[in-house]
Order: structure tokens, then sequence, then C-alpha cells
């Protein structure tokens, strides 16, 4: 089925075709219609789940943390300092390895008090353990909520969809719904690891000695270190994880195939310009007129930034002459975190890239194609060798 | 659930002894029970047991001659503090490490309850 309608219902349309059914959030400013779209389909019975409305962020995650123990299916939303407030509860989730899927509308956050568009909200919490994925349109925010929540059960370690406030949350656009059947095929009913009951008391994650122990069985029981580097090496099996998985959404919604990097004119592209979220999209028709002046530029899109997707990026990216990476979040006195990140998976390449950074977007400043265009030009333009430092930073649209 | 291949490591524990290691290590006054004293061992009757109850890391048996597990015990003298007869003393770990407990009590070394007044 073919709709039109807004990112936010999008989501909540994915959200309940995945029949979640434990939701928890708070309502207030920094939320979105997703979650009043969400209240509505169980209030009206659309959707068999219990709705909390909490006091605050931090009560949301919480919730979601109780909901996803006890084998529910959890779902929360949230945005800006809403996320921020959730931080203490995101690792917690993580550590507690817990299955959960949860929307990130991105928007800046303050002071000063913004309520508008930028990624610094998710980049942001980039170490807290949580996958962090990147949709690009409509289409793609349902798809990933969907497949998400096979990724998040089959993997247990939380995972953020993120997508752009306002660009992508409250435009409409067209986009495809799969059938509920298909859904459920795809989706099978989550089971929590353990089930929680006075049948076998269990205390999860209590407090953790720094070595291990021999636990009340006499098994080798895991010390905090232990949990920590599992946690790395397991959700860096999520790159291959989260392939297999939309390869079988392929099958079932003609949607996929390149969940991780979505790569647009990359084949002989010698400039790339590389982007998380809506920006992807816009820079496709900017690459599309500079191809048309002669210039070999590509566009990456990148949907998956943790687990950071390096061997990806290496095999797509080595080689080129020079990368332009365009970001709407920034760790101060550095760069953005994305270049930073890509300069690190390529060095020692024995062709690297020249890179260039450019911020834009911060607190939803407008930014147009022209911005991308000229960007790219600047860059191209600047002899070999003339840039390359990391925390060289192109700022667009300032003072307008 | 998770494939065969993840280990999906989390810090869960189960009710009983040890869980959280061997705590004992962490005491600094060590529980000694004077027999003397105590109600079930002088009497030879299932009472009491307040110690056994009180106990916040179940270490204590309930037995007529209660007895702590001292793997475990973190000596935070809670059944010092709620034995009506005054038959736990709480003794400095330091003072064992040539005698027994009971050989001290035994000795007069230490007097069970006599920290408390």
């Amino acid at each position: 089925m073919q709709v039109f309608d807004s990112g936010n219902v999008a989501a909540a349309t994915s959200v309940k075709l995945a029949r979640v059914q434990v939701v928890a959030a708070y309502p207030i400013t920094p939320q979105t219609p997703l979650t009043e779209k969400l209240s509505q389909y169980v209030d009206s019975q659309v959707m068999d789940a219990e709705y909390v409305a909490v006091e605050s962020e931090h009560s949301a995650m919480a919730v979601c943390i109780g909901a996803s123990s006890a084998g529910a299916r959890a779902f929360t939303a949230t945005s800006s300092h809403g996320l921020l407030y959730m931080a203490e509860q995101l690792h917690w989730t993580a550590g507690a390895r817990l299955p959960m899927v949860m929307c990130v509308v991105n928007r800046a956050v303050g002071a000063p008090f913004s309520i508008w568009n930028d990624q610094q909200d998710s980049i942001s919490q980039r170490d807290c353990g949580w996958i962090q994925l990147y949709a690009s349109d409509h289409q793609e925010i349902l798809d990933t909520v969907i497949k998400a929540y096979r990724l998040s059960e089959r993997i247990c370690i939380p995972v953020m969809v993120c997508y752009d406030g306002y660009y992508l949350s409250h435009t409409y656009m067209p986009y495809r719904v799969p059938e509920q059947s298909a859904v459920d095929a795809f989706l099978p009913p989550y089971t929590y690891r353990h089930t929680l009951g006075p049948e076998k008391p269990t205390s999860l994650n209590t407090v953790t000695l720094p070595g291990g122990r021999t636990d009340i069985h006499g098994n080798f029981a895991p010390g905090y270190m232990e949990l920590r580097e599992s946690l790395d090496s397991e959700m860096k099996k999520a790159v291959a994880i989260y392939s297999e998985i939309d390869a079988e959404y392929l099958d079932i919604a003609g949607r996929g195939g390149d969940p991780i990097v979505q790569c647009y004119l990359c084949d002989d592209a010698e400039y790339v310009a590389v982007a998380l979220g809506s920006m992807g999209r816009q820079l496709h028709d900017v690459a599309d007129g500079l191809r048309e002046e002669g210039i070999k530029i590509g566009v990456l899109s990148l949907a998956m930034f943790r687990p950071f997707p390096a061997d990806i990026l290496r095999a797509q990216l080595s080689g080129r002459k020079a990368l332009i990476v365009f970001e709407k979040a920034f760790s101060p006195g550095q760069s953005g975190a994305l270049r930073s990140e890509l300069q690190a998976a390529l060095y020692g390449e024995a062709s690297q890239p020249e890179l260039f950074n450019y911020i834009l977007g911060l607190g939803g400043r407008s930014y147009s194609s022209v911005d991308f265009r000229s960007s790219i030009i600047e860059s191209i333009q600047r002899k070999p060798g003339e840039t390359g430092r990391c925390e060289e930073i192109g700022w667009i649209g300032l003072g307008r | 659930m998770a494939d065969d291949d993840l280990r999906v490591l989390t810090s869960d524990s189960y009710a009983g002894p040890g869980d959280a290691g061997r705590t004992g290590a962490w005491r600094v006054l060590r529980p000694v029970i004077d027999y003397e004293k105590c109600a079930p061992a002088k009497s030879g009757k299932a009472a009491c047991f307040l110690c056994w109850l009180y106990c916040p890391d179940n270490v204590v048996s309930k037995t007529l001659e209660p007895k702590i597990d001292l793997v475990y015990c973190k000596g935070c003298g809670i059944c010092a503090e709620e034995c009506p007869p005054h038959a736990i003393a709480m003794v400095e770990e330091s003072k064992f490490s040539d005698l027994e407990a009971a050989d001290m009590v035994q000795a007069g070394a230490v007097t069970a309850g006599a920290d408390r007044d």
C-alpha cells in the first residue's frame, strides 16, 4: 500500500507493524507527533500495546528497560535534550544487552534553546553502546525500524533509528507500507533470554567486581571488563548481521540491498561527498549537476554510524582523490566526528584521499544545493597536500 | 534470541552464597559467638536465631550452635547489634593472626558484647 504522510507517521506505522508491546514516552517538547500517533493507535486499539505516559525521558527509558527485561517488545522516541536526559539509562540499556528500538528525531541541543534540526544529539551519544542507524527518507524510516527490531533482538544490543527533524519528521512524502502478514513472517515475537519469575529469582546487572568471579554454580562469571569487551566485539558483528537481515527484508518488501552505505555515481568517482541522513539525498542532485560539468563526483550516504563500518568504507573510499564530509554535528575544539573516524579508518591505507570537512545546518540554519556545490568545488580546487589537517572545518552559511 | 556465536555477556546473579565473590576479604571486624551466652546453644532448643534472621548476607546457620560462614561474612556487625544476650563480639581481624576465634574467647582474650557498652 502506498501512502503520503509525514516521517513521524511512517515511524509510527512501522512501530505498529512491528507489534511493539510497550511504548513509553514523554509527550512534551522536545517530543514529536510520532508518539502522539502511537497513543492514538493504542487508545483506538489499532495497536495491542501498553502506552506508558511518563514524567521524563529518563523514566521513559527506565520503563523500556523493565519491559524489555520482562520479555516485551519496547519502543520510545525522543529528540535533543530528551535524549541527553536519558543518557544514564542509554548506557545501562546497552550494558544490560537489552533489545529495543528508539527513534531519535535529530534536533539541536542548547544552550541556546533551539527546536530545529541538526545531529548533535545522537552524535554526542555515540559512545553509549547503542547501534546507530540513520534514515535518509520516509521509506527508509519505516523499513529501518522494522529491520532494527530484528537486528536488536538477534544481537541483544539496543538500536537508535535517527532521522532529521523537520526535513524528514514533519514533511510529507510517499512511501510504501508492507502487509502486516509479511512483517509478522519477517519479525517473530520477542522473547527475552531469561524468564524472570519467582521460580528462578535472578538479579540483573548487580554490582560487578573489577575482576571475574566464580558464581554459585562454580562457573566463571565475567567481570566488568569482559562485559565491555564483549559489547564491542559483538556490536562489530552488527555490520554483517544487518546485511543478512536486510537481504531477507528485500525478499519480503522488495526494498533494500544497501543497508550500510548507499553509493551514488561512485564507480568511477575521483571525489566522493560523504554524509549521514537526509543530506545524502540532497547531494544526489548536486552530484548530477557537477557530473554535467565533467567533475567525477559520487555520493556516499552512511546509514550506520555505530558500529562504524570501517571495512566497507575503506573498500569504497581508498584511492579516491578527495572526500568531502558534510556534517550537522561536531566536537568543539576538533572537527566533525564522522570526518575524524573516516580519517582514522583510512589511516595507513596505501592511497589515502584528502579529507575536507564542512559543518552546516546547526540549529536549523538553512543550506541549499548551491552550498554543497560550492563547497565541493572549493575542496577539489585546493592543491594536493594543502589541507588534510584533522581540525580544519569549513563552515557553511555563517553570517547570513 | 541471540545466535550461538554471540555470547551476550551480562552480569546476572542468582541467590546463594558467594555470588559477589569471597566477600569475607572485606571484613575488618569478625563476629565471634560465645556459646555460653547464645540462647539456642545454651538451651539446646531451636529459639531466637535473630542473628540468622537479620544477617543481610545470609551467612549465619539456623543451627543450635549458629555458625557464621567467614568466607562471605563482611563483618557488618548487625548480628552482634541484634543479639539479645550480647553473645556476639566483633573482634578486629588483626587479632586472628595466630589464634582461632573460639580459642580466643575461651582464653579470655576478647569478651563477647564488650565493645557495645
